[in-house]
């Protein structure tokens, strides 16, 4: 079970390297599809003799991020003619060494840290801390709507993996409520990257820069 | 779990209003809802406090944010009745319905006794607003919109994490795993420290985010700048409120750990930086809905501030709060109102709003004396209280510092309205269809005049809620 759950969380942290490794918009998306596919499963093998009330979550958080949002996101980019290149303010090269500098930085952070257990804790909290960095990275070194839309996903992938941990501590309404904002908030996302390719011509979120000091 | 009519009632009306096919009646309904919403506070508050379930408990400080956020929300529902008036090339359909679900969403925050649930009432109030930033649809607001929603959604994401890393810190410390507030303070004391420490700094630059601290306030002139003058209201009277109350909760628990230097350290430092930084850029602004953005900077950090001194200022911020929340939405209506007269909102386009628009223009210059604390106004008196605080602790320094960031503040926000007042009006203004009429200045005149009031009389059982609020946060401290 444990080198199961290992496996799994090495896999969670090399979808963040082939995301801030990604050239085109789709791979991107595709990667953080998989991110959320790879949750899924975690959860349900790190809570495996828990309650349905896990399995539930597990399967509702897979049916929301690896299908229904990856799925709102490209038809977003179907729905708008724009080049598939990712076109990065960091090169790609400099965003994976920059990945692996922020995953090193957040397992020597967690190690300062105090765990409760030794099971779950020593391997999530650092996956998740470098989940976290990674989804920052790209939401400052990636300028199209769509770009910044995954960012904010693989940032909110990092904090469902810590959450893993509190899983005992959660009501199942309020994980339920987590989730329905993220449904609720990409939607309303890919409904506005609709209206700034309308009046933008474009998805480079560098030309929303009228409104400035 | 049952969740509480000033929560449900305002959610189901947004439903209903999106369903009603009149245009006309869309408005009035939206101001009908909020009528109610009051009406359904004040028997709540006559509850005794403390009841309800687990998660959901009306406590004092959850009282005192429910009857500032319904009082205020009624003004500017009645108000948007005359507004949407004057907007019939836009669709209102949108509009009302998300305006009832910022309400129910506000509401929810205020009961909120749980962690997790704190943070979906917060995060879905971003959400129902995020359309009302983009009510203009043009291509300014588009840019407000996404850059309100995604820095804004990031910010709380933050949050998230950080009241996770606080659920950690009561897991290490052992006993049952519990996110609910009371559980949380008292165990304060088995909390994990560096979990604790970890997660408070999370949890500020997330609901900073919120409220618009500097160095994360990016989102806020450009949303309140192109949102229409009744969402700035609501987004600058409401939801920092909301946002505020959250950090308060956690400066009280983080204090109650015994970690209240740490965190009275970081408000103090993210408070003067966002005086300072407002202060700069109000300097010289041209843009009227912009200055009052900053303006918000400044009582976010205002506030901020004040929760750093501890709990000896706890009653200062709270009553800070109130009266920034009317004196600030009584502003964007009044800017509202110059905005539809002059067809613009910078001292380019409106000028000699004293003589264009009398009634409005007068109650936006006594909006300024009230914002900038004014004595006889309410945010003098809060604003001394701060000062009181700061010298009784023996920070002398502090006070000298906040009271000349106030300085700068009044000369900036004053060059740029008394240029917007006086002089004569732009031909367009001059021809312009928009007149003074009662809807359009009373909302504003309410609220301006609610701060002067409470600043030459605060009402016994207002006082009595404040202290109690003030006593709920401060203890443990």
């Amino acid at each position: 079970m444990q080198s199961l759950l290992e496996i799994l969380v090495a896999g969670l942290l090399l979808v963040n390297l082939v995301a801030l490794g990604a050239g085109r918009i789709g791979s991107m998306v595709r990667a953080v599809a998989l991110q959320g596919l790879l949750l899924g499963v975690i959860a349900i093998v790190a809570h495996g003799e828990a309650s349905n009330r896990v399995l539930v979550l597990a399967l509702a958080s897979v049916v929301l991020k690896a299908w229904l949002i990856p799925a709102m996101l490209f038809r977003a980019l179907r729905q708008v003619a724009i080049r598939r290149e990712v076109e990065p303010l960091l090169g790609l090269l400099p965003s994976l060494v920059l990945g692996a500098l922020t995953t090193a930085l957040a397992v020597a952070a967690a190690g300062r840290l105090p765990f409760a257990e030794e099971r779950l804790a020593p391997l999530l909290v650092p996956a998740a801390l470098a989940t976290v960095a990674a989804g920052l990275l790209l939401l400052v070194t990636r300028r199209k709507a769509i770009t910044q839309v995954v960012g904010y996903l693989v940032l909110e992938n990092g904090i469902f993996a810590f959450g893993l941990l509190l899983v005992e501590a959660m009501p199942f309404l309020v994980e339920a409520g987590v989730l329905l904002d993220l449904f609720v908030g990409i939607f309303v996302l890919s409904i506005i990257i609709h209206h700034i390719n309308r009046e933008f011509a474009s998805l480079d979120t560098r030309r929303l820069s009228q409104l400035r000091e | 779990m049952l969740l509480p009519l000033p929560v449900v009632v305002p959610l189901a009306l947004a439903v209903a209003v999106y369903l009603t096919p009149s245009r006309l009646w869309r408005p009035r309904l939206l101001a009908l809802g909020a009528a109610i919403h009051l009406l359904l506070v004040g028997l709540a508050l006559r509850a005794p406090a403390g009841s309800g379930g687990d998660w959901l408990r009306l406590d004092a400080p959850g009282r005192l944010l429910l009857l500032l956020v319904s009082v205020l929300f009624l003004v500017c529902a009645v108000y948007a009745v005359g507004y949407l008036e004057q907007r019939p090339e836009r669709e209102n359909r949108r509009f009302t319905a998300c305006m009832l679900a910022v309400l129910g969403a506000m509401s929810l925050v205020a009961y909120a006794q749980h962690l997790g649930l704190l943070w979906v009432g917060i995060e879905a109030t971003t959400l129902a607003s995020a359309p009302l930033v983009y009510f203009n649809r043009s291509a300014r607001s588009i840019e407000a919109t996404w850059k309100y929603l995604l820095i804004s959604s990031v910010g709380i994401a933050l949050a998230l994490l950080g009241s996770f890393f606080v659920g950690y810190a009561a897991l290490l410390g052992g006993g049952e795993a519990s996110l609910l507030f009371p559980d949380l303070l008292a165990r304060a004391g088995e909390l994990s420290r560096p979990w604790l420490r970890t997660g408070f700094a999370l949890l500020l630059v997330g609901y900073g985010t919120k409220m618009g601290l500097a160095p994360m306030h990016t989102w806020k002139p450009d949303a309140y700048g192109e949102a229409p003058g009744v969402v700035g209201a609501v987004l600058a009277g409401g939801l920092t409120s909301c946002a505020f109350l959250a950090l308060l909760r956690f400066t009280q628990l983080t204090a109650a750990a015994g970690e209240g230097i740490y965190a009275n350290r970081l408000l103090i430092a993210i408070g003067l930086l966002s005086m300072a930084v407002a202060g700069a850029l109000l300097l010289g602004q041209r843009d009227l809905k912009r200055m009052l953005a900053y303006s918000s900077v400044e009582q976010m950090g205002i506030l901020a501030l004040a929760a750093g001194l501890g709990a000896a200022a706890t009653f200062a911020a709270l009553l800070h709060l109130v009266l920034n929340a009317f004196g600030k939405a009584g502003l964007f209506l009044a800017a509202g109102n110059l905005h539809r007269a002059f067809g613009g909102k910078t001292t380019g386009e409106i000028r000699g709003a004293l003589r264009r628009l009398p009634y409005s223009g007068t109650v936006f210059l006594f909006g300024l004396f009230a914002i900038t604390g004014s004595p006889p106004f309410g945010l003098f008196v809060s604003k001394l209280l701060i000062v009181q605080v700061a010298l009784a602790a023996g920070r002398g320094w502090l006070a000298a510092l906040f009271v000349a960031l106030l300085l700068l503040v009044f000369a900036g926000m004053g060059t740029t309205t008394f240029a917007a007042l006086q002089g004569r009006p732009t031909a367009y203004a001059r021809q312009s269809a928009y007149r003074d009429r009662a809807r359009g200045y009373l909302p504003p005149l309410l609220l301006v005049a609610l701060v002067l009031l409470l600043g030459l009389h605060l009402p016994a059982s207002l006082r009595g809620l404040l202290t109690e609020a003030a006593a709920a946060l401060g203890g443990g401290r």
